[in-house]
């Protein structure tokens, strides 16, 4: 087969940053997949318009999920990309690897599919781009015995995913890596067969910092935060007083609930009104660092726009210590609690934030079974439509 | 069908982490004092032992070939025993022990077309999604927007300074795969007109009820069309959100003439001094214009130049314009504000303004 002649895409050569077009260029010699995937690609710059239809029901045998269905609509013309489907690969937790294990899915992916890949997609999966339908089942059979799985799509529990935490950041206010991948294993089963409404995601965020944009990209959000004193080693605040940095703007001035003094000699911190932002940590890491009493906030509901409106998670644990067992086991109930709630109540494409907005807060925690906290909201409700329940209807529940 | 192997492997989730930690990461796991950026790109970090782990953190444009993953997988076992990671970000990070190896590795990965950055620097890579290369409801392509964007922003990818993180991140349709409601800059594709309706093929292609269902504003309704049955969608009440097209083929949304980029800024998600927050709606439509997409490449230097110029030390974008206010904002960059900024979706009323606290 001919190399594809790409004018436009070739404009995407030129330039610093490291190119995508060089990448499929890379393996366009040995893969026709990719000689057509370029055509179809420089045809869409042409034309401004994609050629990808979604897909029907394909993957896996006895798996639900982590295939994504893609054809092209132009097949007479790119016959290759017929068939371009997406397999999505649960990555180890936080992307280390090992120059072997990045072989060794090197040698799986150059077998079964494409050659082309995304380290790694938006929930956190290795990305397996361009497999034909026929290769899915050995190619899986190969990822399973170099002891990869697929990861999540569709109505299911997505790939859970987390930042490094403990391998590499003094910041890390609990095991992020230990915890992702315990839930991963425990919620296999929910990870591979959609039955939920809609899509479930969890994300393990280390410290209020939130590498993994948990708040804003999981149903559920895990983030770290501490309860008592942040530690200060004053010889270290006055070193980087030492070395120019001026304290009291850059430190003092930005923090949200002014609870920093600075007098020249140390820094004084009123710890019972610190908001636990991060930012006079961040500003000064060899000086300042969260507290002891570690453990993590939980938040619920966040998620993209798709259907009634972008959310950001909100608080449904103001703490929970996240480094004791009992109360990993007490809060996997809850996730139980939820996950039934919201089978039973929610409608088909429904997250569980905008479950939340449609029947309520307070019947949500009703249904989960936790008691209501001023830390839920950041202000009590300012209208006086108030739905007074019958107390003996409520004694009767009881 | 054809019958299973008896030995079949299922539901074993993903390798253990500990198979790939290094073990100077092993060793200082959860005992890690505190980290120095030793240069942009580069950092160490310090447990408290003493022990050093240095990090070198190069660019990559996330689609890959595996032809790249041996390339870094070499690279690894040269300098650094074999281990890597990658970043949140996309971005590929080499995990050293021994310091002299940084150097000779920042000009291997230089070599080979993958420069050094991001840490200490203000930009990072950008997030984004699959586009023209491989989406079926995209408005735009994604890759090579990326590409002529991070071309122009290299020198804050590499150190250049700005007064605080800038998080630039893109999704091809409002689905936003990449989440991107929480950016610094979001880059977002845009469909501007309804989808057509194929009523030849809609009974053969779609399950009615469930495309029916399948709109959030309740917009589409069955309708009989010269004897089929077909739909008809209401066309003031689409917000061309493409959830009937990813369930019925027969409504494409795609169209070359309408299709667009939309700019939105001051999102964030580090609780870092303000609470996280959404990006809001700075330009609502620029065109698409590949290969390079200049118009979209010169409104996101236009953001950061007016941004670089007014902001303090740490504000972010959002939290800048929240202290100069939105219509400083606009006046300042030159964006002009039309009736397509104010909400009109539910809840559109948080977004008005209550009160007299304006600047003048």
């Amino acid at each position: 087969m001919a190399k594809r002649d790409t004018p436009m895409l070739d404009e995407l050569l030129k330039g610093p940053y490291p190119s995508f077009v060089k990448e499929l260029y890379k393996v366009q010699e040995r893969k026709p997949m990719v000689q057509d995937l370029l055509g179809q690609l420089e045809d869409s710059y042409e034309e401004r318009i994609g050629h990808w239809k979604h897909g029907g029901i394909v993957g896996v045998m006895g798996y639900g999920g982590g295939v994504i269905g893609r054809y092209s609509d132009l097949q007479e013309k790119y016959p290759a990309v017929a068939h371009f489907h997406t397999m999505r690969i649960n990555q180890p937790a936080a992307w280390f690897y090992t120059s072997d294990a990045l072989r060794t899915l090197a040698d799986i992916w150059e077998k079964h599919g494409s050659g082309l890949t995304n380290m790694h997609g938006s929930t956190g999966d290795i990305v397996l781009l361009g497999c034909k339908t026929d290769d899915l089942e050995p190619c899986f059979a190969d990822l399973t015995a170099a002891g990869f799985d697929l990861g999540g799509s569709g109505s299911c529990m997505r790939t859970p995913s987390c930042c490094l935490g403990k391998a590499r950041c003094e910041w890390a206010c609990y095991d992020t890596m230990k915890l992702c991948y315990e839930f991963t294993q425990e919620f296999q089963d929910e990870l591979h067969r959609p039955a939920f409404p809609y899509k479930f995601k969890f994300k393990f965020s280390g410290c209020p910092n939130d590498c993994v944009a948990s708040i804003a990209r999981a149903d559920m959000s895990l983030i770290g935060t501490w309860k008592d004193e942040i530690q200060v080693d004053q010889a270290a605040v006055a070193d980087y007083a030492k070395g120019g940095m001026d304290i009291v703007s850059d430190v003092v001035m930005n923090c949200p609930s002014k609870c920093i003094k600075y007098n020249g000699n140390g820094i004084e911190i009123d710890d019972h009104e610190c908001v636990h932002c991060m930012h006079c940590i961040n500003a000064m890491p060899k000086a300042l660092a969260p507290g002891k009493e570690r453990g993590a906030t939980i938040l619920l509901g966040s998620k993209a726009p798709i259907m009634e409106g972008a959310l950001l998670s909100s608080v449904l644990v103001p703490f929970i210590d996240l480094n004791d067992e009992d109360e990993i086991e007490d809060l996997k109930e809850l996730i139980g609690n939820i996950w039934d709630f919201w089978d039973e109540h929610g409608r088909n494409r429904e997250r569980v934030g905008e479950l939340i907005q449609r029947v309520g807060m307070a019947t949500f925690l009703d249904g989960i079974g936790l008691d209501p906290e001023p830390e839920m909201v950041s202000a009590p409700r300012d209208n006086p439509y108030i739905f007074f329940q019958d107390e003996e209807e409520e004694e009767d529940d009881e | 069908m054809s019958e299973a192997p008896a030995k079949r492997i299922t539901d074993i989730g993903p390798p253990h982490y500990e198979k790939f930690l290094p073990p100077m990461v092993k060793e200082n796991y959860g005992k890690w004092k505190f980290h120095e950026i030793v240069k942009p790109g580069v950092m160490f970090h310090q447990g408290e032992t003493g022990d050093k782990l240095f990090t070198v953190r190069a660019a990559s444009p996330r689609l890959i070939a595996v032809d790249t993953f041996r390339l870094f997988a070499d690279l690894a076992d040269k300098y650094c025993d074999g281990y890597l990671r990658f970043t949140s970000r996309n971005n590929v990070e080499f995990l050293l022990t021994e310091e002299a190896n940084i150097d000779p590795l920042i000009a291997d990965l230089d070599k080979e077309g993958f420069p050094v950055g991001s840490i200490g620097a203000p930009v990072s890579n950008i997030v984004h999604t699959q586009g023209w290369v491989h989406c079926h409801s995209a408005a735009t392509d994604a890759s090579g927007i990326v590409k002529a964007v991070m071309d122009d922003l290299m020198p804050y990818f590499q150190g250049k300074e700005l007064p605080a993180k800038t998080r630039v991140a893109l999704a091809c349709c409002l689905n936003m795969c990449g989440a991107v409601h929480c950016s610094d800059i979001a880059i977002l594709g845009i469909h501007t007109k309804p989808p057509a309706t194929n009523h030849d093929n809609l009974a053969k292609q779609c399950e009615i009820p469930t495309t029916v269902s399948s709109c959030p504003t309740g917009a589409i309704r069955t309708a009989d069309v010269d004897g089929k049955k077909s739909v008809e969608i209401q066309d003031d009440l689409c917000m061309y959100c493409a959830n009937c097209y990813t369930v019925c083929p027969a409504l494409p949304l795609n169209n070359p003439e309408t299709d667009g980029v939309s700019i939105w800024v001051g999102g964030k998600v580090s609780n870092a001094r303000s609470e996280p927050k959404f990006s809001k709606l700075a330009i609502p439509f620029l065109p698409n214009n590949p290969p390079r997409w200049p118009e979209v490449v010169e409104a996101v230097r236009n953001i950061i130049d007016v941004y670089a110029a007014g902001a303090r030390k740490y504000e972010r974008i959002g939290e800048w314009i929240e202290r100069i206010g939105w219509p400083k904002f606009f006046k300042l960059t030159g964006i002009e504000f039309t009736r397509y900024h104010i909400d009109d979706f539910k809840h559109a009323g948080w977004t008005y303004k209550r009160s007299t606290h304006l600047k003048f």
